[in-house]
């Protein structure tokens, strides 16, 4: 029998495939593809106290090997949230994962409390997003901030936490360890890098809020790295992504450390691609003669 | 039941229609679920450009379970489409969006008005329209290359206007409506940004109603990443701000509904 569970900070997950906060709504878009049970998490797109807005269009853009986003966080808001893809989700036999965004300590304090009572598994804390101006990225490029907000959630989050990071810092192990000595029971990376395209005929930036995050295959090689060093860094799990196409992808994120993993971008090319994922898990598992997926993590 | 997939389709056959525009019909299990002013979004085979190419549906032949699109070389992307050959693999995800509200047709003088490369969508539109006291095609082309055009007069009375002045009247279709006199309750269309909104201020101010199909880009097609927002006048039912998903929502609206 192959044993694909995996345990991120005492929650167990029948395997350990997720999709990326944003790329996936609440998982109603794409149950039409994929077999919501199939997936060990859905981790919904980002939500904050009241609804935002989100940046003007255009707000994507493709990039060689990948693409840019600004979308602005976009949201309706946790009220809306919790009366319609709470219910959605529970509907399934996989765990919940909510994504949570502010633009102050505050913001984020009162999605938490809300979330309290909800049967929602984890929690995952975006203080990392590229795309808004106020607070966001600050709470997620300075250890000193990042060790304040995660110790201010953390105090009211009834469910574990998961710290995730800005991969648009100097020292990854810096931001990873900030997030553990705040008692964050997890972490995930990465989040998008910052780039910027620019639109030669018309002379303009291709995307209306100037810069934009990358994501996709071409920040692959990155991410693996950057879990790696988180790996070495903290005693806590990881969730990383960052470019993911298939299982390879998934594997080589493992063996770097991470215990859960997510797809983001590559939905949108493929949106079977986190059960072909969950399926090629399982022939590499049996490939090798492996029985616990868990027995892989960190092993290079 | 309208059931959303990706698959890889077959290219039955394509053509080039006129300098840099192609039409190509390819064989697809969706094509009989097809509505008109639906889109399908098309990936290309080279793995650098990875997000899909959304085109509308220009005609549905359902008995042979095919597509027709008609495109513009526009970049990476439509250059690889135009190489293909019959019996080669083109992968699709469809069938997208809302189409056209054909029941507002009814007993209706229809204007059903395509501007350059937003005249594909008007084919199938045209042919399926139902019970219209009438039926003006109102097309407006650069010069006189007028693709579709022949397609589009089985259905209904064609109006050319061409930006040169070489066919029909000199201008756009504003112009066109204009020199001949054309009158009507209901608009459907599709073209540039410019277009539609002397569209959605024509029919506000004639007190017509109008049906606009808008473009954005696009990631994933289905309503997950925001990427491809309108703002809107009301409060969008999804996300509780004034900006809906043209993937899903639309791309069809009615003019009055969205701020363009
Ligand atoms: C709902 C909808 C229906 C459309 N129907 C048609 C049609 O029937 N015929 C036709 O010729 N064109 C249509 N378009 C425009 C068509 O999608 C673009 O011309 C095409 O994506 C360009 O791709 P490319 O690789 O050649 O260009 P590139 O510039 O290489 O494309 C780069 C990226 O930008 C995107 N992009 C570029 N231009 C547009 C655009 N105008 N709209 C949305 N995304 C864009 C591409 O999808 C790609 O992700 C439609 C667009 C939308 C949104
Ligand atoms: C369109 C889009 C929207 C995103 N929205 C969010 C978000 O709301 N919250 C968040 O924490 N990360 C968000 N992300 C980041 C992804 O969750 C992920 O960290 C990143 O894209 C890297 O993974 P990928 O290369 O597989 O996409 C978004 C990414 C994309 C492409
Ligand atoms: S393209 Fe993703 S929501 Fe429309």
């Amino acid at each position: 029998m192959l044993n694909t569970k995996i345990n991120i900070a005492g929650v167990e997950f029948k395997n350990p495939v997720m999709t990326a906060s944003g790329t996936f709504g609440s998982g109603m878009e794409y149950s039409e593809f994929v077999d919501l049970n199939t997936l060990g998490a859905v981790v919904t797109k980002g939500v904050a106290n009241v609804p935002w807005e989100g940046n003007p269009t255009p707000r994507v853009q493709e990039t060689y090997g990948g693409m840019l986003n600004a979308i602005g966080l976009q949201n309706p808001g946790i009220d809306v949230f919790i009366e319609r893809d709470i219910p959605f989700l529970k509907q399934y036999d996989t765990k919940i994962i909510v994504n949570v965004c502010g633009r102050s300590a505050a913001d984020y304090v009162e999605v938490v409390e809300k979330l309290a009572d909800q049967p929602v598994d984890m929690l995952e804390i975006n203080v990392s997003c590229p795309n808004v101006k106020h607070g966001g990225i600050a709470f997620g490029q300075d250890p000193k901030c990042l060790f304040d907000i995660t110790k201010e959630i953390k105090a009211k989050a009834k469910q574990p936490i998961i710290m995730k990071l800005s991969p648009n810092v100097t020292d990854i192990t810096e931001m990873a360890k900030a997030a553990e000595a705040a008692g964050s029971d997890a972490i995930s990376l990465i989040n998008t890098i910052t780039g910027m395209k620019i639109d030669i005929h018309k002379r303009t930036f291709a995307l209306a809020n100037k810069t934009g995050g990358l994501s996709g295959p071409a920040i692959k090689p990155i991410a693996v790295r950057m879990v790696y060093q988180a790996a070495h860094a903290v005693k806590i799990p990881i969730i990383g992504m960052g470019g993911i196409a298939n299982a390879e992808d998934a594997i080589e994120f493992m063996l770097a450390g991470a215990s859960g993993v997510a797809v983001g971008a590559m939905n949108f090319v493929n949106p079977y691609t986190t059960a072909e994922v969950v399926k090629g898990i399982e022939a590499y598992m049996e490939q090798y003669g492996i029985e616990n997926l868990r027995d892989i993590i960190g092993t290079v | 039941m309208e059931h959303k997939k990706k698959e890889a389709a077959v290219v039955y056959r394509q053509q080039q229609i006129a300098a840099g525009i192609f039409d190509m019909w390819i064989e697809t299990s969706i094509a009989p679920q097809a509505k008109p002013g639906q889109f399908i979004s098309v990936y290309t085979q080279d793995k650098s450009a990875l997000l899909p190419r959304p085109i509308s549906i220009c005609e549905v032949d359902r008995k042979n379970s095919r597509l027709r699109i008609v495109y513009r070389v526009a970049g990476k992307g439509t250059a690889e489409f135009a190489g293909y050959k019959p019996g080669q693999r083109v992968d699709v995800l469809g069938t997208l969006g809302n189409g056209f509200p054909l029941e507002k047709a009814k007993g209706k003088k229809v204007f059903l008005m395509g501007g350059g490369i937003g005249i594909p969508p008007m084919l199938e539109l045209a042919k399926e329209i139902e019970g219209a006291a009438s039926v003006d095609i109102i097309v407006g082309y650069r010069n006189n290359e007028l693709f579709l055009s022949e397609d589009l007069a089985k259905y209904g009375q064609v109006h050319v206007a061409t930006e040169d002045g070489s066919a029909g009247t000199k201008g756009n279709v504003m112009n066109a409506i204009a020199s001949e006199g054309l009158e009507g309750d209901v608009i459907f269309a599709c073209g540039p940004m410019p277009m539609l909104r002397a569209i959605k201020q024509y029919a506000a101010d004639k007190g017509m109603e109008a049906y606009i199909s808008l473009e954005e880009r696009m990631a994933c097609g289905v309503g997950a990443c925001l990427g491809c927002v309108v703002k809107t006048k009301e409060v969008d039912h999804h996300s509780h701000v004034n900006n809906a998903r043209i993937c899903t929502d639309g791309p069809v609206y009615a003019a009055e509904d969205v701020e363009i």
